[in-house]
């Protein structure tokens, strides 16, 4: 099916959305709430547009479309509207971007940018910093959150957490976990989940701060090493000094679809620890000492094979690991059952 | 709230026929006013099809606020192969100045029953919901003793009346936030979730309750059923105008001689609710102006006065007639200060879920405040006015639900009609 935006006619599938088919063919409609993980939201109320034969203006977020429906993105009306949102969210916020850790990598950002806002007309008073950083690895700041309800609808949709919820009404509505507690006190897990969707820097990855903005960051996309669900991970590394400053999910990977645990988003220090075995070790009357691959591997092998001769193939069992991939564990049943000979061969996630 | 004062001594016509009338705690009492004869007459003589189609010709449209045609909107769930369908009945009453529904829940309450049971044989629904704002207290306690008594008769319940027809009906009570009267919003807080509004499409008619096809009705309109079915859509239409047939309950308040409610043919104009029906203005002092429908309302000032008060003739004139509740000023009443009571009304039910709303009710209350306290250390100006205006207008334009649309219209109407010069007199030095 076909629709018209701004006057030209672009493919869309008939479940899509509006905005869906805007983003698909890089027409950028500023949108805070709409994130493709947790559908359709309508919370915002900044992605809206004009669709002819419908009056007034409609959000293109949960607007679906139809054959030869005609969308308007870009009008005086529709940008003023946006325009007067986005103010009110600037205007009831502590937005100094310059000491912000999401400044470069901020939807608010953008669409501020995009409507050609600078300084909002109208200021609900000066707003303090209201942080909680009492959790591990997750700080908040509520005097950035513009109560989008990502973060809400991705713990208890996505990752199904259930820890976050929205508290109080009207202009008092906040975030909070659990029964309003602390993130520290409360049952979160920091898996993260919430800080990745996070539009704006109202929720970020405390071990980051001071790290770094997103263009100082090369982008490096890897397989977690923790376990065998593979996820895929974006390591975000300091150029300088080549550091992993933060992790996060690779939003269009079908294994993990951007969610990610707490060990492989934030357990990332044994990378540089020097405590990490770079070598193989061998232990000499008592003491350890560091040895080649080759050395290692070949007196490994002839303490085996002289466990075999001695005792036999069946003296030997091979015990794979969950953390290696499907591959790795399908050659080291081939090693287990035809170089050592024994059917002794399992896995620990069946114990 | 004097519903027998001189006034208002004449009985309703049909919703408020039998209030005050029977006894509210006394089926047989109902019975032998030929209580439930029509839902009888619905189930034994006439199809599905027909009560709609009786109810399509009676031309009635919803007393809750918006006035959307109600044998239209039973049309939709009707037709709908599905095994759960849900009749909610919506008595939430948040509207400020509104106590209609209250009046008949209190007075009459098994008329409701029969409205609500007709409205599920229509619509082949097997269940029923009343929705009670929690401080109705007395209303709960008639309500529920009029469903036991209704079972106990065998008109609730499995096979009723020994036909294939099972319907069950229950109480909700709620927690009294206004924005719960909003049909989606009213039925996440029936699921057991915070009263937040859903965007719409879908319409409850089609996914509401556990996303199955729901009827939400007000109390009023259900009430009108009974009559309709029994005496016909024709006999209903001869009540009214063309566009909005049979009658209203009309909230008389605010400086009148005789505040009251009381029912009426639809079409009479503000003058005859007033000087008429009202017994004329407070120690005679002239009118200022009225608000119509609570604070999700309209001004209509005294050059309205003659013209009929239904949905139609009052958007002509960029008014709504809302749930009918007329406040009456006197001239030398504070508007500036019934205003931030209003701005503040809306700040304070916001459900917070969108943007606009949430923060444009705040705005508004704080640029009210600085118009109307402390005008010295302040200083307002015409801007304070025209920010106010702008922000209603994005918010009537962007907000999720109907009360972040709502603020524009009182707002708008007061400078169009009345408070221009007060505003003025504060604003402008
Ligand atoms: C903020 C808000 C509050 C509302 N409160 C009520 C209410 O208290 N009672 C009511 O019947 N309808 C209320 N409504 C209207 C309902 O959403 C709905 O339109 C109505 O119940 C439909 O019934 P009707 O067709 O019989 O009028 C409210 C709407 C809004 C937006
Ligand atoms: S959250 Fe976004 S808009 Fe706010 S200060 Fe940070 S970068 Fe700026
Ligand atoms: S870190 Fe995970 S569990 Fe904790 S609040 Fe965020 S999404 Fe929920
Ligand atoms: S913390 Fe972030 S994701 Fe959560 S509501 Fe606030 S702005 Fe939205
Ligand atoms: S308009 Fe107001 S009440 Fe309605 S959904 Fe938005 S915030 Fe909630």
């Amino acid at each position: 099916m076909h629709i018209t935006i701004n006057g030209k006619v672009y493919d869309a599938k008939p479940e899509q959305m509006v905005i869906e088919v805007a983003r698909e063919n890089g027409i950028y409609i500023p949108s805070l709430c709409y994130h493709p993980k947790i559908g359709k939201a309508g919370k915002c109320r900044v992605c809206v547009v004009e669709v002819e034969g419908i009056g007034g203006l409609q959000t293109s977020c949960t607007t679906q479309v139809s054959e030869g429906m005609k969308v308007v993105t870009n009008s005086e009306n529709i940008l003023e509207a946006q325009r007067m949102v986005v103010n009110l969210m600037l205007a009831n916020g502590r937005h100094d971007c310059i000491k912000c850790e999401q400044n470069g990598d901020c939807e608010l950002q953008d669409a501020a940018y995009y409507l050609g806002i600078e300084n909002p007309p109208y200021q609900f008073g000066i707003i303090e910093p209201q942080i909680d950083d009492s959790a591990e690895m997750i700080q908040v700041d509520r005097s950035k959150c513009i109560e989008c309800g990502r973060c809400v609808a991705a713990c208890n949709n996505t990752v199904v957490n259930e820890v976050l919820e929205f508290g109080n009404r009207g202009f008092d509505t906040k975030i909070i976990f659990d029964n309003d507690l602390l993130m520290g006190e409360s049952s979160c897990v920091q898996c993260g989940e919430c800080v990745q969707i996070c539009p704006v820097g109202a929720l970020i990855d405390k071990r980051a701060i001071g790290k770094g903005r997103t263009w100082e960051l090369d982008k490096v996309e890897t397989v977690c090493p923790y376990c065998g669900v593979g996820c895929k991970l974006e390591l975000h590394i300091d150029r300088k000094t080549d550091e992993i400053v933060r992790i996060t999910g690779v939003e269009d990977s079908p294994t993990n679809e951007g969610m990610l645990c707490v060990k492989g988003r934030y357990g990332f220090d044994f990378v540089k620890s020097d405590e990490r075995l770079t070598t193989p070790l061998i232990k000499e009357n008592g003491k350890l000492r560091e040895a080649s691959w080759d050395e290692a591997i070949t007196l490994v092998a002839s303490k085996f094979n002289g466990i075999k001769k001695k005792f036999g193939s069946d003296a030997i069992a091979g015990l794979a690991s969950a953390k290696v991939t499907n591959e790795e564990n399908f050659v080291f049943q081939k090693l287990i059952r035809r170089e050592v000979g024994t059917n002794n061969i399992d896995h620990c996630a069946r114990l | 709230m004097r519903q027998n004062s001189k006034a208002f001594n004449r009985h309703g016509i049909i919703t408020l026929k039998n209030v005050g009338k029977i006894n509210p705690e006394s089926i047989e009492d109902f019975i032998a006013h030929d209580g439930y004869i029509a839902f009888e007459k619905a189930l034994f003589d006439m199809n599905e099809d027909e009560v709609i189609d009786e109810v399509k010709d009676s031309g009635l449209r919803g007393r809750g606020g918006a006035g959307f045609p109600t044998g239209l909107k039973w049309s939709f769930t009707a037709p709908l192969k599905v095994k759960d369908k849900f009749i909610i009945c919506n008595a939430d009453e948040g509207e400020p100045g509104t106590c209609k529904d209250r009046l008949i829940m209190e007075g009459d309450p098994h008329k409701l029953i029969e409205g609500i049971l007709i409205a599920g044989y229509a619509v082949r629904a097997n269940k029923g919901y009343i929705y009670i704002r929690g401080e109705y207290y007395l209303s709960i306690e008639r309500l529920g003793k009029a469903i036991k008594d209704a079972y106990k008769h065998g008109y609730l319940g499995q096979k009723i009346l020994e036909t294939n027809f099972s319907f069950d009906l229950e109480i909700k009570v709620g927690g009294g936030a206004y924005v719960c009267g909003e049909e989606t919003s009213l039925i996440e807080s029936l699921e057991g979730k915070r009263g937040l509004p859903r965007f719409k499409p879908p319409f409850p008619g089609i996914a509401g309750l556990w996303q199955k096809p729901s009827v939400v009705n007000n109390v009023e309109t259900l009430c009108n059923i009974p009559d309709i079915i029994s005496k016909g859509g024709e006999w209903f239409r001869s009540f009214g105008t063309k566009k909005s047939t049979g009658t209203k309950i009309f909230m008389i308040l605010g400086n009148v001689k005789n505040p009251g409610i009381i029912e009426l043919p639809q079409g009479v104009t503000l003058r005859e609710l007033i000087y008429e029906h009202g017994g004329g203005m407070e120690d005679d002092k002239e009118l200022k102006c009225t608000l119509v429908g609570g604070a999700a309302g309209c001004f209509v000032g005294p050059d309205l006065l003659d013209i009929p008060m239904t949905i139609e003739s009052l958007s002509e004139h960029g008014a709504a007639l809302g749930s009918g509740s007329i406040l009456v000023l006197k001239e030398g009443t504070n508007l500036i200060a019934l205003m931030k009571n209003l701005m503040h009304f809306f700040k304070h039910e916001s459900c917070g879920q969108c943007t606009p709303c949430r923060y444009g009710t705040e705005k508004l209350y704080r640029l009210i405040c600085k118009i109307s306290d402390d005008i010295a250390r302040n200083k307002p100006d015409v801007n304070d006015l025209n920010e106010m205006l702008e922000t209603a207008k994005m918010m009537q334009k962007t907000s999720l639900c109907a009360l972040g649309q709502s603020p524009l219209m009182p707002l708008e109407s007061a400078m169009k009609y009345c408070v221009i010069d007060e505003f003025k007199k504060r604003v402008i030095k």
